[in-house]
């Protein structure tokens, strides 16, 4: 048996997870860029450093945006992914798929790629990993004519995603495909042709639960929420009671505001002083809903460390009703771009140019009013500006 | 040439039973490990099945799994926030068939509830020209380990576990349960020779969180202070002439405690664990039994619906490393900007 020229590789074929060598090696049967990936990859474990060349700038006709050049170092022992570029391809709201329209995905990337994907990027997209700069444009032409798309990629507005939101939940407060689904329509422009200081990313989750992390993942976070009261099923309360749920220590005592009473038969919310923090709606989910006053949270600023350091995004407008045509969050959305492009140095993202200029400095360009829901907590520095018409001017 | 169509329409990709129960759903329950049940305001049920993937996929994966959805779920399926695979039934009799069918193929099921789903992770060594560690071989080698987690509801509460293989942190790592960050620790070397042709000095000098790139504009080059780069590679990423991987030196960081619901606590970022652990592919060994270790502790040690960020914070960090045995260093103690409020300001802690 000849020896395999992949040990190290190899190894990762065993176990019980779902091996990526075995899906390279699948791949590899059908394209020679695929089976030189695998060995360059094999060389990378050897060496334990990349075999990448830095960069490269590739794209289709009319977009700057929404391929991922790359060649390798190695063109010499790999020649096959001398180029190797990324294609991200927008994927529907909600990563649903009718088969079809993934097997004519699959078509048109045998035809043109190495056969490999990412089902999805981190930002949702669909990837299809690995094509020669001339398959580029031919690759984008057959996947418009099935209608597919490419997302985002530079200094422009990223792929947005969202959770799956009304499709198969019950706590959804928003629509979430369809407002994901509109602002990607909408935004066509921003996402094809990088036109901003920097990237910029928007996520919809459709309760506080997170599911597409869109507190952390996104410059421009959704989340949806309520207004009144959870709705409460007493029935259904009494249920849990008699299943092996211990409501007061799962349910009550771990309610961060500590609004919930239960005396062994009924269960009380002083809705007034709920953060709506989803616990108890997560743990009696046929018992607990959420109020009927639905809208969403629009937070900002999120974004990973580089370079001032990572950033959780934080309350902008404490309530938005959602519904079509969603005209006051498209006009948000253009204020804020606007006010960033403007003020925003390159490569500053847009929490780190709120934090370089003052909450108040965006507060005002927006338009918006200050709120105490923006804050955990008041400033505890005497550091304070005041704006020229608030102080007394001298009198003639 | 067409442009501008953006991606297909969701409401031409889903189930008929979702386009009818759609908004409306009264609840849900976790049949068993990986099997959930969705039942409208109209009785209506929807079953879902997720299955672990590895996030790479051949085409030839994607055709099987079509198959598979064909066969079962009238051509129906999606992906997860984690890229897990949900297989959407509407008929009640084809959900035993179908998990059949994957076990035949072994396919995981499971990533429910309080289990250990997917990890969500990046590009290393297959595709990224930055990384320090890769992406796709850890976290085979750990998901093969914790395996049983994946498949079973046993923990305290659900443990989200991301990997980036820089300290760009595409994904999730600064907001995860567990978080396997990729690391450099020797400083880029400017080549004078390419500098000058390959990048714009400003954006490099820009680049440098800690201010220790420098212009030199008589040589039409950069210096760098050796002294206060922390080898975050931003630099390398804007100037292709500052190498900075390291095969010797590269490695992963372990970091503990982020989440991003909003349930019970706030979120939170996710803090520092572990400094370094060396590169050792295929299997990273080293890094699989550090995250190990950390699950044990907290699965034995944590109460009911208690995340990882939340059990540390209730038990004190001092607890956290004396329960787990990792040593505590001076590079767990925060020197960036805000660094002072993440000091012990008062006399309230623990002997160990």
């Amino acid at each position: 048996m000849a020896k395999s020229e992949t040990p190290l590789l190899d190894e990762l074929e065993k176990g019980k997870w779902p091996s990526f060598v075995t899906e390279i090696k699948k791949a590899a049967e059908k394209s020679p860029m695929a089976n030189d990936l695998l060995h360059q990859l094999e060389l990378s474990y050897k060496d334990r450093i990349g075999h990448w060349k830095h960069g490269g700038i590739v794209g289709v006709k009319g977009y700057g945006s929404g391929v991922i050049g790359r060649y390798s170092d190695r063109p010499d022992l790999f020649p096959n992914v001398q180029a190797f570029h990324t294609i991200r391809v927008n994927h529907p709201s909600g990563w649903f798929y009718k088969t079809d329209a993934l097997r004519s995905l699959c078509d048109i990337w045998d035809k043109h790629g190495s056969g490999l994907t990412n089902m999805h990027g981190s930002t949702g997209d669909a990837i299809l990993l690995g094509t020669t700069t001339d398959h580029l444009q031919t690759c984008f032409d057959d996947l418009s004519e099935a209608g597919f798309d490419l997302g985002g990629s530079g200094s422009a507005l990223r792929t947005p995603s969202c959770c799956v939101g009304p499709g198969r939940c019950e706590w959804a407060c928003v629509d979430s495909l369809d407002l994901c689904h509109h602002l990607t329509m909408n935004f066509q422009d921003e996402i094809h042709r990088p036109m901003f200081p920097y990237k910029f990313k928007i996520k919809i989750s459709a309760c506080p639960n997170d599911c597409v992390a869109s507190i952390a993942r996104a410059d421009f976070s959704v989340i949806g929420t309520w207004k009144g009261d959870i709705r409460i099923d007493p029935a259904e309360v009494e249920a849990y009671a008699s299943s092996d749920l211990n409501i007061q220590r799962e349910v009550c005592d771990l309610c961060p505001t500590r609004c919930m009473e239960w005396d062994g038969r009924q269960l009380k919310i002083f809705n007034e002083d709920c953060t709506r923090c989803m616990h108890c709606i997560n743990l009696m989910p046929k018992a607990l809903r959420p109020g009927e006053e639905q809208g969403a949270t629009i937070l900002v600023g999120g974004k990973a460390p580089i370079v001032e350091g990572a950033l959780l995004s934080w309350v902008l407008v404490p309530f938005m009703k959602l519904e079509p045509p969603y005209e006051e969050i498209k006009d948000l959305i253009l204020r804020i771009q606007d006010w960033w492009s403007e003020n925003g140095r390159s490569r500053e993202r847009l929490g780190e140019l709120i934090k370089r200029l003052g909450m108040r400095t965006f507060l005002r360009a927006l338009d918006l009013p200050a709120t105490p829901q923006m804050v955990k907590a008041p400033r505890t520095n005497p550091y304070v500006f005041f704006w020229p018409e608030d102080i007394q001017q001298e009198v003639k | 040439m067409t442009t501008d169509i953006g991606p297909p329409d969701y409401k031409t990709m889903i189930p008929p039973v979702v386009q009818r129960n759609y908004g409306k759903w009264l609840f849900h329950e976790i049949l068993k490990p990986g099997v959930l049940m969705h039942v409208g305001e109209s009785g209506e049920a929807l079953y879902t099945v997720r299955a672990g993937s590895p996030r790479l996929l051949s085409t030839e994966t994607i055709r099987a799994i079509c198959e598979i959805a064909d066969t079962y779920c009238d051509g129906y399926l999606r992906f997860t926030s984690r890229h897990n695979i949900e297989f959407l039934v509407s008929d009640k009799d084809k959900l035993e068939p179908l998990l059949e069918e994957l076990a035949r193929r072994s396919y995981p099921v499971g990533g429910t509830g309080h289990s250990i789903s997917n990890i969500v992770h990046t590009q290393g060594w297959v595709h990224c020209h930055t990384p320090a560690t890769d992406a796709s071989g850890p976290v085979k080698a750990l998901m093969d380990e914790i395996h049983e987690y994946f498949v079973t509801m046993t923990l305290p509460a659900h443990v989200r576990i991301a990997l980036a293989c820089c300290l760009n942190m595409c994904g999730a790592v600064h907001c995860s349960d567990i978080a396997i960050l990729g690391i450099h620790r020797t400083v880029p070397k400017p080549d004078n020779s390419r500098v000058p042709n390959l990048c714009e000095i400003p954006t490099t000098v820009a680049s440098c969180p800690t201010g220790a790139i420098r212009g030199d504009m008589k040589n039409k080059t950069v210096t760098i202070n050796n002294e206060k780069c922390m080898y975050c590679g931003n630099c390398y990423t804007v100037c292709p002439a500052m190498p900075i991987a390291d095969p010797d030196n590269d490695g992963i960081s372990i970091w503990v405690g982020g989440k991003v619901s909003n349930a019970r606590s706030t979120p939170k970022f996710s803090k520092l664990a572990i400094p370094y652990l060396p590169n050792n592919p295929p299997r990273w060994p080293e890094v699989v039994d550090a995250v190990k270790n950390i699950i044990e502790v907290y699965a034995a040690g944590a109460r009911k619906h208690e995340r990882v960020g939340e059990w540390i914070e209730r038990i004190g960090w001092e607890r956290f490393f004396s329960l787990t045995g990792i040593p505590f260093t001076d590079k767990h103690i925060d020197d960036y900007e805000m660094a002072t409020e993440t000091f012990r300001s008062s006399m309230q802690f623990k002997w160990r």
